[in-house]
């Protein structure tokens, strides 16, 4: 089954984001900013990353940016968490190499619904 | 699948309040002369994942109130947006604000909106003026033009009547490097309706050239059906800025074809006009709705949260732990299966191992009791800047040993005996800047937060620079209310005491003395309760320290067993002042009282514990006897023991849960042994022997006499 990082530094997206996931079968790793996310990325496959933008320590945006340098991570799907008021983060976001862009507030259909785009 | 988002709720409150927390540390640390980026990004962090969180788990009264919170901080932190002191003030306001919404939906009640109303009209006044002076546009506005423009160009292709769609699809050459794949795309056309897929390959380079994560190819797709132009929007969300991407309705009769229509970005940005009337609508609805709940809602009820959040080192530890229990348990039962005489060793290795896993084992799982003091330190920076702006005062607060650790139930009671403290050294303890300056002291008064540990206690210190307790007031105060004889002899110690006793602190008393005295009986009884004690040093005109000492855990008992007949009782070890074997000249026989030991010119009631508690001793009479000086409510009380056992710590049980209250114990233990022990309430014992403060009282006059 496919594994998924989810990166929130709010535990109760974490949770949320987690428990929705692994109800719909995916495995899940969780991380809670940016520099964590990329050693947990480094350690083990991970077939999609869905991470938060706003971050203490590496946002979002850092993290894409460092995933798409690694050789592994070139082609997998990273999907951002952002607010709709948020359009200049999108851009960022795609420019560092991010797939796609999930709008907060989601709820649990929402997010397995675009995690289903993604990987089918 | 449908989620339960409730089983969330808690984790949600708990952290926003931490995240409230840090915005408003971070608010007060803000030098508006020179702000620092991290801070705002700090604030702005926590105020984002707050709306992010409400507006996941439903909560769109707080969501909609910290977007406009969020909106301003991102000015701010894009510098489009000077920040004053009345913005921190409007901010710090938001924070309460939020923190009472949030309370509020803990607690099952609908949040009270007037507050919030009311502070949201101010920041979309500032908003306002901001895009008004046309300094900066904000995220939001960029989006409703936007909108406007969308609506403009929308109003052609709604597309009911369209039998299918043509579409023309050229992503760019890295899409493949975004994780964006077409072939996913085509998959979710085609479960819109049937799809036809055509490949353009023109401008596939010659095989020399080609890059191999590239994305060379085109697309000409046609999806029959009824799929509206959102849904075909939709699956080309992501890629559409980077792509050349035509969409036009497929008709099948031969009509003329309508200009094939480019799909910008504008497209897809949703009307927000509408959504913000509706907004709107519902802002002013609840607003009405709330105010007639607002009597019950306004009340700051703090629901005793069950959960405690522990770091995984810790719980690491204990696994750590557990195991090596385990392993030494594995041991020990190995070696009972087949056991001779010359494993005795062995055997005693293994107990000795065991014990030292079990001490380690209640050390480590005491300590996810712990948090650091700060939770409880880290209101006061708040308390502290609001009360001296109303009171017009310069104060530093200093806050040291903020990551002393401390139980939490001690930690979650100690917090009013604390701001009350923190209150009065402000109030009655630091001076104007006026007077200070003129008694030649620093124009900005300090008070200083101090915790430490020491032995098995925790102190926490309050200490101020400012006037100091005035003695002679808080005498002539004491001696007007009868609390104590203008013939008495205090000393200094004595008098400064005398502000924590009941029946001290009046009304007048706050206006009438410039030093303390308001419910400070109160504050020594809470701390009592925790098993703590609180006195204070004073020199007039420099200021005073208030010392509290508390014990570290409240389920953990250091403690002296003693016996009496047959039965084994604890004293708190903190009460015990010292332990003497009595001379008969020591023992004072008072006419109609009870008698006293004369230690070191002092007077103590001595209390017979045999006959408190009606039981047999071994030694009646306290001639020859053991004394134990113990001290509660501030009496000092000699009581006699028949003999002093070992010193433990002893895991107390709630003889008030288990059974009901009772006079003069405070609880209950399991001895090695099996047996039962009653833990002694040094206050308790006091009224239950009738030594209180009339007999101490008395006891003085007689040594008045005595010495006159």
């Amino acid at each position: 089954m496919a594994t998924i990082l989810a990166v929130d530094d709010s535990a109760s997206m974490r949770q949320m984001v987690s428990f929705t996931l692994k109800g719909a079968g995916y495995d899940v790793i969780e991380a809670e900013d940016g520099q964590k996310a990329l050693d947990k990325a480094k350690a083990g496959a991970v077939d999609l990353v869905l991470t938060d933008v706003n971050m203490p320590i590496m946002d979002g945006i850092e993290l894409v940016k460092n995933l798409r340098t690694l050789p592994d991570y070139k082609f997998t799907p990273i999907l951002m968490l952002t607010t709709e008021s948020a359009g200049d983060k999108k851009v960022q976001g795609k420019n560092a190499g991010a797939t796609g862009w999930l709008v907060k507030p989601f709820n649990p259909e929402q997010l397995l619904a675009t995690i289903k785009k993604v990987m089918g | 699948m449908s989620v339960d988002l409730s089983q969330f709720h808690q984790v949600f409150f708990e952290e926003s309040y931490e995240g409230l927390d840090v915005m408003e540390s971070a608010l007060l640390n803000i030098d508006l002369s020179e702000i620092d980026d991290e801070t705002i990004n700090e604030i702005f962090r926590a105020a984002h994942s707050i709306k992010g969180g409400s507006g996941t788990f439903g909560f769109k009264e707080i969501a909609e109130f910290t977007h406009v919170v969020e909106t301003l901080l991102d000015l701010i932190r894009s510098d489009q947006f000077e920040m004053k002191s009345d913005h921190v003030d409007l901010f710090l306001r938001s924070v309460d604000c939020i923190r009472t919404m949030i309370n509020q939906l803990e607690n099952g009640i609908s949040c009270d909106m007037e507050v919030a109303d009311e502070l949201k009209a101010l920041f979309t006044t500032l908003l306002d003026g901001e895009s008004a002076e046309g300094a900066g546009s904000s995220a939001e506005g960029a989006d409703s033009n936007d909108a406007d423009s969308a609506a403009a160009t929308k109003t052609h292709d709604s597309q009911s009547g369209a039998e299918g769609w043509e579409i023309y699809f050229k992503p760019e050459l890295d899409i493949l490097r975004t994780g964006n794949d077409p072939v996913r795309m085509f998959r979710e056309l085609s479960e819109l309706g049937e799809l036809s897929v055509i490949a353009v390959t023109d401008e596939i380079p010659s095989i020399s050239d080609i890059d191999p994560e590239a994305c060379y190819m085109a697309w000409n797709l046609t999806l029959f059906g009824r799929a509206t132009k959102e849904q075909v929007n939709e699956v080309f969300e992501w890629v559409v800025d980077d792509s050349e991407l035509v969409i036009t309705p497929l008709i099948l009769q031969s009509e003329p074809l309508d200009e094939p229509v480019t799909l910008t970005n504008e497209d897809l940005v949703v009307d927000e006009s509408d959504a913000t009337n509706e907004f709107e609508g519902k802002k002013t609805s609840d607003g009405k709705s709330s105010t007639t709940k607002k009597a019950v809602a306004k009340k700051d009820v703090k629901s005793e949260s069950a959960s405690i959040r522990v770091g995984t080192d810790k719980i690491d530890d204990l696994i750590n732990m557990v195991g090596e229990l385990v392993i030494t348990q594995s041991m020990l039962s190995e070696l009972g299966k087949e056991f001779s005489i010359e494993n005795m060793p062995k055997l005693m290795e293994g107990l000795e191992q065991m014990s030292m896993h079990t001490r380690e084992l209640q050390e480590n799982v005491m300590r996810i009791r712990m948090l650091p003091i700060s939770f409880a330190f880290s209101r006061f920076p708040r308390l502290v800047h609001d009360m001296s702006k109303n009171l017009n005062k310069k104060v530093e607060l200093v806050l040291l040993g903020e990551q002393t650790e401390l139980d939490k139930t001690v930690m979650e009671r100690i917090g009013d005996p604390l701001v009350h403290l923190v209150r009065n050294s402000l109030d009655h303890g630091l001076e104007l800047p006026e007077k200070r300056l003129a008694l030649g002291k620093d124009e900005m008064g300090k008070i200083t937060l101090n915790a430490f540990h020491q032995g098995g206690n925790i102190i926490i210190q309050i200490i101020d620079d400012g006037a100091g307790l005035n003695k002679e007031k808080i005498l002539s105060k004491a001696i007007e209310n009868g609390l104590v004889l203008a013939s008495d002899h205090l000393s200094d110690d004595q008098i400064n005491d005398l502000i924590f006793l009941p029946g001290f602190s009046t009304a007048e008393a706050v206006t009438d003395i410039s030093g303390r005295g308001v419910g400070m009986d109160v504050v020594r009884r809470n701390i009592q309760e925790l098993n703590g004690s609180v006195e204070v040093e004073s020199t007039e005109g420099e200021g005073s320290i208030f010392t509290i000492r508390l014990p570290l855990t409240l389920a953990i008992l250091d403690g002296q067993l003693i016996s009496v007949g047959e039965q084994v009782y604890i004293f708190p070890l903190v009460s015990i002042v010292e332990s003497i074997q009595t001379l008969d000249q020591m023992i004072h026989r008072v006419s109609g009282g009870c008698d006293v030991l004369r230690l070191r010119n002092e007077y103590i009631p001595i209390v017979k514990l045999w006959d408190v508690f009606n039981v047999k001793p071994k030694h009646e009479t306290v001639e020859n006897g053991l004394l134990v000086i113990v001290e509660g409510d501030n009496i000092k009380i000699a009581v006699l023991v028949d003999d002093l056992l070992g010193q433990q710590q002893v895991v107390i049980k709630s003889i008030r849960e288990n059974y009901r209250p009772v006079h003069g114990i405070s609880g209950a233990t399991i001895l090695g042994d099996g047996t039962v022990s009653l833990i002694l309430d040094i206050s308790g014992l006091i009224k239950l022997a009738g030594v209180g403060r009339d007999t101490y009282k008395k006891i003085s006059d007689d040594n008045d006499t005595e010495a006159a």
